[in-house]
């Protein structure tokens, strides 16, 4: 789960790292009532959760209450990347001398957290990472040790940072490790981390990634997550717990197990044919998941045949064709043909109850694909 | 022989009693696996399968009364940290998580602690690993795969299934089939399965199934290029996978471009890795 940078801030100002002065508002007369006590010189900064903010024209400057007020209006009617902005963070302007990047993140392939400090920081800093590695600084953290203060000391000296500003550097690296900790985060980032004109060092910008999987041990939590910048279908799809994601083509797939989802998606395109999505229902899945994926794929208009592919192995095939007979007769007008390959557990018994229904079955998944390409040709995308 | 497990294997089931933990400790002795015993706390004593197989409150009584060398997990995600941290202090020698939805942090302190450690774990998220016709563990379909000698590695669940299908309809049998899960953060990683297939008098030819994210195939096509010496095909899923909704500079700046499909097929080419177009055309190519 993302959550918005107003939120992030939040918590880096309860784990005293310093932000710039400022608050977040929902609409643009609020902003001006925010502005007359930052200033003459403010920032609006759209809060969505895509990347490429700023050169969408989200994050823009303002020198009176008024222009705030009046920038505001405009951004909450636009989009970025088709999220409609909401919520914009107005902040007092910081006078910049350098842009510095601190962030902890989990490293994949070496299984553990990592902490990373760049002297280059801002937007460049991947193609940094990737043309001068030399500028990124890297260290690793033992997650049963936690960071140590002989570790930070060595990126302050990796990074070249004036030991003016060590205190607070290692103040906002432990402060930082403490919060990828305690909210089970999976990145915590500062990008930039600003040496600014007489105050110091500050976050200007914070990202946050949270593992879903460590929901459960933080409830609370659940209140950050913004829908606005979800897809509903996709909302609508984690509500059963199935994985969607919406793609521009004309043939719903239902398959079970992410891998085999993607499989199927690839061999539709490649015998000629578009997905219109990715869907796993997941492992076990019950006859009312299925037919609620039913429901998520006939809502996108475009999709002009469904395939249904699934190998049972903790799934009952069974219990899929039932789900099958129950979204069928809910939605008796299911006009696209259904195209179904069963395979692995009960599989012989789910065709037995889709016997009626004389369904175009697919004994492979090869043959499964190319008849649901032939389904849909001449229909349009 | 074959790698992992075979008809010596003495399994300890942890969350024997649980929905999924006997259904599956059926399945898997019904496939020859010798299940020894069953760890489930407040249920020491009594007795499951038939009123075979011991149940114990900890792990380290279940292996000083029945000398169980393996265990697998079928916990609730909230608990397994705990059952594979008590595996590894009872010192298994291999450990085969199947549970799902584990919390990374709780993953990247196993991974820690297994680094002083010499237990083997696989997973989490796994569908476990089958040795055709000797044993199988977890929860892989165990009549949808032959005995023979192509070993298989693969980061999926079903996806497996299909290839492990695939070849049994081709008449291919399979020394052994590995599922290392298909988490950010697991026990065991393509290249440690590879080299054991390597050293496997058994295994001949060897299958790997990847798929978009991470860089792990990438490492593996580089180790089958300088130190592998049996044949490899490999099928890589997600070609059409939209691109994810990536946030923050960290991920990018750990792993820098890798991570797609035509990527991950590019470099097993070059390693001269054979590589499928689509599950069920992996048989021609052994």
């Amino acid at each position: 789960m993302k959550i918005q940078e107003y939120q992030v801030k939040q918590i880096f100002s309860k784990y005293e790292i310093p932000t710039p002065k400022g608050q977040v508002a929902l609409n643009a007369s609020y902003v001006e009532q925010i502005a007359e006590d930052l200033g003459d010189k403010i920032v609006i900064k759209a809060q969505v959760l895509v990347g490429g903010r700023g050169k969408a024209g989200g994050i823009r400057l303002a020198n009176s209450p008024d222009e705030a007020e009046e920038i505001a209006t405009e951004m909450m009617g636009m989009e970025i990347n088709g999220f409609p902005i909401h919520k914009v963070l107005v902040e007092e302007a910081v006078d910049i001398q350098q842009e510095l990047y601190l962030g902890i993140a989990t490293d994949r392939l070496q299984a553990s957290p990592v902490i990373i400090a760049s002297s280059y920081g801002g937007m460049d800093i991947e193609e940094t990472a990737e043309e001068a590695p030399e500028k990124v600084s890297r260290v690793q953290i033992d997650p049963l040790v936690g960071l140590c203060d002989f570790q930070i000391r060595c990126l302050a000296v990796s990074i070249d940072l004036s030991r003016k500003h060590w205190r607070r550097f290692t103040q906002i690296a432990n402060a930082l490790w403490e919060i990828y900790e305690s909210y089970d985060a999976s990145l915590v980032e500062i990008n930039p981390l600003v040496i600014s004109e007489g105050n110091g060092l500050m976050a200007l910008d914070g990202k946050m990634t949270i593992d879903d999987n460590a929901l459960f041990r933080h409830p609370e939590l659940a209140d950050l997550r913004d829908l606005d910048m979800e897809n509903p279908y996709e909302i609508e799809a984690q509500k059963y717990g199935i994985s969607y994601i919406h793609m521009p083509g004309n043939i719903g797939c239902l398959v079970n197990g992410a891998g085999l989802a993607m499989a199927t998606m690839d061999i539709l395109k490649l015998k000629g044919g578009e997905p219109a999505n990715f869907l796993d229902i997941g492992g076990g899945a019950s006859a009312e998941k299925v037919s609620s994926a039913f429901r998520i794929l006939l809502s996108d208009e475009k999709v002009s045949a469904i395939l249904v592919n699934i190998f049972g192995g903790i799934t009952r095939c069974d219990e899929i064709a039932q789900g099958i007979t129950i979204a069928m007769e809910e939605q008796k007008k299911i006009k696209i043909p259904i195209v179904v390959r069963l395979a692995g557990t009960n599989a012989e018994e789910g065709y037995k109850i889709l016997e009626k229904r004389k369904l175009p079955v697919g004994h492979s998944l090869t043959e499964a694909a190319q008849l649901a390409i032939n389904l849909v040709v001449g229909k349009k995308l | 022989m074959s790698i992992l497990i075979d008809r010596e294997t003495r399994l300890l089931v942890q969350g024997i009693t649980g929905k999924e933990g006997l259904f599956h400790s059926e399945q898997m002795r019904e496939n020859g696996t010798n299940i020894v015993a069953g760890v489930t706390p407040g249920k020491g004593g009594e007795w499951v399968l038939d009123e075979k197989v011991p149940i114990f409150d900890t792990v380290q009584t279940a292996v000083k009364a029945t000398g169980a060398n393996v265990s697998v997990i079928f916990v609730p995600a909230k608990f397994s940290f705990d059952a594979i941290y008590e595996a590894i202090e009872s010192q298994m020698e291999l450990i085969i998580c199947i549970t799902e939805g584990i919390p990374a942090m709780d993953m990247l302190k196993i991974k820690s602690i297994l680094r002083t450690s010499n237990s083997i774990l696989i997973g989490p998220n796994s569908p476990g690993i089958i040795t055709p016709g000797q044993a199988k563990v977890g929860i892989i379909p165990g009549n949808i795969a032959l005995p023979g000698n192509i070993g298989v590695v693969s980061r999926s669940g079903t996806l497996t299934y299909e290839v492990l299908h695939a070849l049994k309809e081709n008449e291919k049998g399979v020394s052994t089939c590995v599922g290392i899960g298909g988490d950010a953060i697991i026990g065991s990683s393509f290249i440690d399965i590879l080299s054991m297939f390597d050293q496997d008098a058994d295994t001949e030819k060897v299958i790997l199934i990847g798929e978009i994210g991470g860089k792990e195939e990438e490492l593996a096509a580089d180790y089958i290029a300088t130190e592998m010496t049996k044949p490899v095909v490999a099928y890589i899923a997600g070609r059409t996978a939209p691109k994810g909704k990536r946030m923050g500079h960290a991920g990018a700046i750990i792993e820098g471009r890798a991570g797609s499909a035509m990527q991950k097929i590019e470099l097993f080419r070059k390693a001269g890795v054979k590589v499928a177009e689509y599950p069920e055309d992996i048989p021609a190519l052994l």
